[in-house]
């Protein structure tokens, strides 16, 4: 080679410094996306590793009320999440019911009844804004609305359900909005001639249509705002016990039990704190897998 | 549930009600429903942005104006206390985005234009697979694992790169500072700032790269020629999208550092700057009534500046959209 190199002209080094340049930056790009497996991978897997020993049967059906331990005669604290879990299950649900209707309905006047309206193309404006607003703010909005009607010191599941389902309208918007889009006029014209009103076109031809885009971005966007912890520990705070009532009083749910669980600074705490988050991780793949599986099975027909 | 059978339920008899004649009143009735429906959704969402502000200004309110000692030791006054918490929010977030910027461009332009095509869609996967672990995992992470390994080369920073002000020590002992906060934060912004840059690499016309690529230019150059100055106004937007979330993300911040709000571009002391959100999380549980309102006033700032920035990040994504018409 080197004795090749004597003999380069100018512009044949030209050449290979743009050829050595185009390989430094394929080599780069290549390493930044090595690099960016490194967290993913060493997250999971320290997450799987210190979580797994600790999720057994105990951990599963007991909260973290102390009780009298009948062999040793001491308080003990249950040392489980399962209020957790009844509170996530809860306050997530709740979201969905004040979300899915909001969302659906307003996507539904976007495609079907704004066109291109001042008002349809503020509404698209502040949804893409309300997907900015971060978390914690929804949490204080959720305490700053119940403190004015009952006053400081309220919490209520159903707080961080509406803390929660500010979040997750815009999710459930836009996903709608583009699958409802993609629903061919064809059918809607078809549905028009044969003397349907729009209503019910939109109820019996459009959403069945674009239903499984519709599931796909609600679970999606369940599985943005299971995970968040900003928002409920705010509005919804902590406890102890099961409480499988919405409308009374505080509630635990799963981040907030890694929260509180890793503010323990006990190792105790810290082991169940990673199982929490196994536990959540585990909850938001399932809901992401199953999402995209849904995505899969409807997405190709309703393209065509 | 196929295709199929939602057509054969727009044929006539199927599922529609009677086929035959109808008075148009009750078409118009149902049909007035419905839209009012839709519209009154679309409505609330109106209403519930402009709720948010109004709650928080409400709330937050007597805030601005409380007795000098909620304010803490550091400031004597809201805006004092403000502005060093927005000192540290936007501190965190800078170095967030120094560090997710480039790896989120690289990762980006990997799916769009140098991975092999089979290998593309499953790595974006991969890449949304990294936004959907919570936050709380990711601080849990943050402060349990990154913080503990990464102190050695916080120490070794201290010790050569001492004479920056980023590093100047003491270094903290458990390694829970402020540079490991945005390090996560940016681990948080790269699959955003990814996603949204792909699909604007993604829409530069074929016929561009092609050109470029006919002309002789090698795989890099068409990307400077061809893909930068088609994506520019979207790659703006897809990192001011990703410093929204820098800003708003709490507990990352508030898992990973203890933090006061103070001033210091030390990166490394164990007395870190607090974030408007990490010192809500952190406070939010105090008695006094005082404190949280103007934990309150400072969400409103929060909830303001997030807005401006995503609002900026918008019309910067919409004007490129308009400029391409």
């Amino acid at each position: 080679m080197s004795t090749a190199d004597l003999f380069e002209t100018t512009t044949g080094s030209l050449r290979r410094r743009r050829a050595m340049t185009d390989r430094l930056v394929t080599g780069v790009i290549w390493a930044a996306f090595a690099a960016t497996l490194v967290p993913l991978v060493w997250l999971l897997w320290v997450v799987v590793s210190k979580g797994l020993p600790s999720i057994d049967g105990n951990l599963l059906t007991h909260d973290m009320v102390q009780r009298l331990d009948p062999t040793t005669g001491k308080l003990q604290a249950g040392g489980g999440l399962e209020h957790a879990l009844y509170g996530t299950l809860l306050v997530t649900l709740g979201a969905v019911a004040i979300s899915v209707p909001i969302g659906l309905f307003t996507s539904i006047y976007l495609v079907e009844y704004g066109g291109r309206s001042r008002v349809a193309r503020t509404i698209t404006f502040l949804v893409d804004v309300m997907t900015g607003i971060p978390s914690i703010v929804a949490g204080l909005f959720g305490l700053a609305l119940f403190t004015l009607i009952f006053g400081v010191g309220t919490r209520m599941g159903i707080m961080g359900s509406i803390a929660l389902s500010l979040l997750m309208i815009p999710t459930v918007v836009r996903s709608a909005e583009e699958m409802m889009r993609l629903v061919p006029n064809d059918l809607r014209e078809a549905s028009y001639a044969l003397g349907v009103p729009k209503w019910r076109t939109i109820v019996k031809v459009v959403i069945p249509t674009a239903l499984g885009g519709i599931v796909t971005g609600v679970m999606l966007a369940i599985s943005r705002v299971i995970g968040e912890t900003a928002p409920l520990l705010v509005a919804v705070g902590a406890a102890e016990a099961v409480n499988r009532n919405l409308f009374d009083g505080r509630m635990m749910t799963l981040p907030v039990f890694i929260m509180t669980q890793y503010g323990t600074a006990t190792p105790e705490g810290y082991d169940r704190a990673w199982a929490g988050a196994l536990l959540l991780i585990a909850i938001v793949m399932v809901l992401n897998l199953t999402a995209r599986l849904i995505s899969l099975i409807f997405a190709p027909k309703t393209g065509r | 549930m196929s295709t199929t059978p939602q057509l054969e339920q727009a044929e006539p008899g199927e599922d529609l009600g009677s086929p035959g004649p109808r008075s148009s009143t009750s078409y118009g009735r149902g049909d007035r429903l419905f839209s009012g429906t839709a519209l009154a959704s679309g409505l609330t969402i109106l209403v519930t942005l402009a709720a948010v502000f109004v709650f928080l200004l409400l709330k937050g309110f007597p805030g601005f104006s409380a007795d000098p000692d909620v304010y803490g030791p550091s400031a004597s006054n809201f805006w004092g206390y403000v502005g060093r918490l927005l000192f540290g929010t936007t501190l965190a977030a800078i170095i967030a985005l120094v560090v997710a910027v480039p790896f989120s461009f690289a990762l980006a332009l990997f799916t769009s234009h140098y991975a092999p095509r089979r290998l593309a869609a499953p790595i974006a996967y991969v890449i949304d697979l990294l936004a959907a672990v919570p936050s709380v995992v990711f601080g849990l992470w943050g402060a349990r694992t990154l913080a503990v390994t990464s102190q050695p080369v916080q120490r070794w920073l201290d010790a050569h790169l001492g004479f920056l002000p980023f590093f100047h020590g003491p270094v903290s002992a458990t390694g829970r500072t402020i540079l490991v906060a945005g390090i996560v934060l940016a681990i948080m912004c790269i699959p955003i700032i990814t996603a949204i840059s792909r699909e604007v690499f993604k829409q530069t016309p074929r016929l561009h790269e092609e050109a470029a690529l006919a002309l002789g230019a090698t795989r890099w150059e068409m990307v400077r020629y061809a893909v930068f100055p088609h994506s520019r106004s979207g790659m703006v937007a897809a990192v001011m999208l990703g410093l929204g979330r820098a800003l708003g993300e709490t507990m990352a911040v508030a898992m990973v550092m203890s933090s006061t709000p103070i001033v210091t571009l030390n990166l490394i002391s164990s007395t870190n700057p607090a974030t408007i959100a990490s010192n809500i999380a952190a406070n939010y549980k105090a008695e006094d009534n005082r404190i949280q309102t103007v934990l309150l006033a400072t969400g409103l700032v929060l909830f303001l500046f997030t807005f401006l920035v995503n609002f900026a990040a918008r019309y910067i994504a919409g004007r490129g959209e308009r400029a391409q018409r």
